[in-house]
């Protein structure tokens, strides 16, 4: 049995302290959100396992540090999804905006539609699966974790990469600086297949392609000062 | 034959032999020259300005018995949780990492015995900081180093960096000597790579976007947390106007001489205004707003004395925050390590490659043997007594012109020794009462 908290009648302040105090109390219960209305800041500094299903869209910073917490978009949603998540899995039914999944530390996002630019800017440590294609600069100074991009990847991908792992099946427009095209081994295979399963992708892990830091801006060096 | 006079050798002021110096430097390496530090050319600074002092139309305040307040409340405008401090000075952002943990420890010490906050930086909160200071601001940074929910909730306040003074616009560089195991933990990078800090946060760009963010700042920490907004003295008067607009409780405006742990030296001395020149158009823009007072103002960027404490209270800041000058108090280009700055090449007072991590007075580094030379104890002591003199200064000063409280020092207790210093201050040349672009005159 969900609980249900509709946003046409209740204010952000009310919605988030209530799932902010479930979460805190790690009751496991299940709420549904109505009417979002592309609200800011829905479902964000959850700290439990808890269980939020959103029905609409949502604006910035959903489920923005998410730790532990599951959290369903059943819409698309704004810039931000996820940013600095810990722990837990947020998936967004639909098409996510720009800094999707940002500086995020642990935990699972799996988008079933696109994602815009700057997906998994600053990454360290989530995972990103994206069933469908990924903007500009995606992975842009990406730390740690791993992006799995089952459609296509828009311009320089990877840019100033460090030691995040890329996956995309389809067509890359260019990479950033500093990526690289790597051998797909075992251990990437072993690792994306988990992934995969976990976020209900219907791919097979040999048809992507891995990219990653070619390790060669990671100490100043004047004479790769065009890449600066 | 009578020997023709010599001319004596005429040295450039153009091609100086500083200037010659860095030419060769840098033909030699092919780098730009990397510090710390803030700005070290002269310019209009508090010196500049005199303080009038009580006469005729002022009644003095008695020095040593008559009550002067130094309290004041940062973060009254929205959070649940303002911050009380009993003094109007607050120990900058400096990052763990750039600082060893006993040097960050210092800075909690000192700074709660003093009864005012210290601030995180660059890198994440450390046990140290938290640990040793009674209020401690939490910089929520471009980079997200460190970053997480549960020191976001512990923390008293939120700093959100937009830019600092030394660097208003860039990033910064932590080189690979000073990324230790525990530092790489932290950042979650691989040991010894050089950490870059990135110039503008990764999911907002601008203040419109920046007031989505404090909301979810403030949804996450249930409303209770000051939200400060830190900007570099670039256009003081539209920054603080849009950082207002933002949703900031305090905004924090730091000057070119500010400090930063490293930077290129080019962007140190050529980008952003003096502190001096900050003030008053940041003033002006909360005023316009009627929110002087209301969105409180902290000034930092080459406060050294109680009289430059004082002078920036009386130009309107609410506090001040000292940096560089608390490195100082702790034991940073003391003389009784000239010995070893010589061996660096340098000599005290010009010590500044921070960013190297062989600091002899063990504070800029994470060498272990080094980080050793600091007691993190004694050097809290000294910051304590810096502090104590700094309120004990900036208190005998607004005595002297009469107020009960140091917020009461007002621009009309001040002149300008310079027209650039009376311009950018906004008050009379000494002997005048005029100053550059005063109309009706």
């Amino acid at each position: 049995m969900s609980i249900s908290l509709d946003m046409a009648q209740t204010e952000l302040r009310e919605v988030n302290t209530t799932l902010q105090a479930a979460a805190k109390a790690q009751a496991n219960e299940d709420y549904v959100i109505e009417n979002p209305r592309g609200s800011h800041a829905v479902a964000c500094g959850l700290d439990g396992p808890v269980s939020v299903t959103v029905k609409g869209s949502t604006g910035y910073y959903c489920a923005g540090m998410n730790k532990d917490a599951e959290v369903t978009v059943e819409g698309s949603a704004g810039p931000g999804v996820a940013e600095n998540m810990m722990s837990g899995v947020v998936t967004i039914e639909g098409d996510a905006s720009q800094y999707a999944g940002a500086t995020g530390h642990g935990g699972l996002l799996n988008i079933k539609g696109n994602a815009s630019s700057r997906c998994g800017i600053s990454m360290k440590g989530i995972d990103i699966v994206v069933h469908g294609n990924i903007g500009h600069m995606s992975a842009f100074m990406a730390q740690k974790g791993n992006l799995v991009v089952l459609g296509d990847a828009g311009d320089a991908l990877g840019d100033s990469l460090y030691e995040a792992c890329l996956f995309v099946r389809g067509d890359v427009k260019s990479l950033g600086a500093d990526c690289i095209e790597k051998e797909l081994r075992p251990e990437h295979i072993e690792v994306l297949a988990d992934l995969l399963a976990k976020a209900g992708a219907d791919a097979k892990p040999e048809e992507f392609k891995r990219y990653g830091s070619a390790r060669t801006l990671y100490n100043f060096n004047i004479d790769n000062a065009d890449a600066y | 034959m009578e020997k023709t006079p010599d001319t004596e050798p005429r040295q450039s002021w153009t091609f100086s032999n500083d200037t010659n110096s860095e030419i060769r430097r840098a033909a030699a390496t092919g780098i730009y020259d990397i510090r710390g530090g803030g700005a070290k050319r002269r310019v209009p600074h508090f010196d500049d300005l005199l303080f009038l002092g009580a006469s005729m139309s002022r009644y003095p305040l008695e020095g040593y018995r008559e009550k002067c307040d130094t309290s004041v409340t940062l973060g009254t405008r929205f959070a649940k949780k303002p911050i009380e401090l009993k003094i109007p000075i607050t120990i900058a952002g400096m990052s763990f990492g750039s600082l060893s943990g006993p040097a960050k420890e210092a800075l909690g010490r000192g700074a709660s015995m003093a009864g005012t906050s210290t601030t995180t930086g660059d890198g994440g909160m450390t046990e140290e900081e938290r640990g040793h200071s009674e209020k401690l601001i939490y910089q929520y940074l471009p980079s997200r180093y460190g970053m997480n929910p549960d020191d976001l909730r512990r923390a008293d306040a939120i700093e959100v960096v937009v830019g600092q003074g030394a660097k208003p616009g860039g990033g910064g560089m932590l080189l690979g000597q000073k990324i230790t195991e525990r530092v790489a933990g932290m950042r979650c990078l691989p040991e010894g790579i050089d950490q870059r800090s990135a110039c503008r946060h990764p999911d907002w760009t601008g203040p419109d976007d920046l007031e989505i963010k404090i909301l979810e700042l403030r949804e996450i920490t249930n409303w209770e947390k000051p939200i400060y907004i830190k900007v570099g003295g670039a256009r003081p008067y539209y920054d603080t106007a849009l950082a207002v607009k933002a949703g900031a409780d305090v905004i924090v405006l730091d000057g070119m001489q500010g400090g930063t742990a490293a930077t290129q030296d080019v962007f140190i001395e050529h980008v952003g205004q003096p502190t001096l020149a900050c003030i008053r158009p940041a003033v002006q823009a909360l005023q316009d707003l009627g929110m002087h007072r209301e969105v409180q103002l902290v000034v930092s960027g080459g406060i050294r004395t109680g009289a430059d404490v004082a002078k920036a209270l009386a130009l309107g800041a609410d506090a001040v925050s000292i940096g560089t000058a608390a490195l100082v108090a702790l034991g940073d280009n003391d003389p009784k390590w000239e010995a070893e700055y010589q061996k660096l090449g340098t000599t005290t007072g010009a010590y500044d490659d921070w960013h190297e991590g062989r600091d002899p007075a063990g504070i800029t580094t994470q060498d272990p043997e080094l980080m050793k030379r600091l007691d993190p104890e004694a050097a809290g002591r000294r910051l304590r007594n810096y502090l104590n003199v700094l309120t004990l200064e900036c208190q005998t000063l607004a005595r002297a012109c009469g107020h009960n409280h140091v917020h009461n020092l007002e621009p009309e207790d001040l002149c300008a020794l310079t027209m650039e210093a009376a311009a950018m201050a906004q008050v009379p040349l000494a002997g005048t009462n005029w100053y550059p672009g005063k109309t009706g005159f």
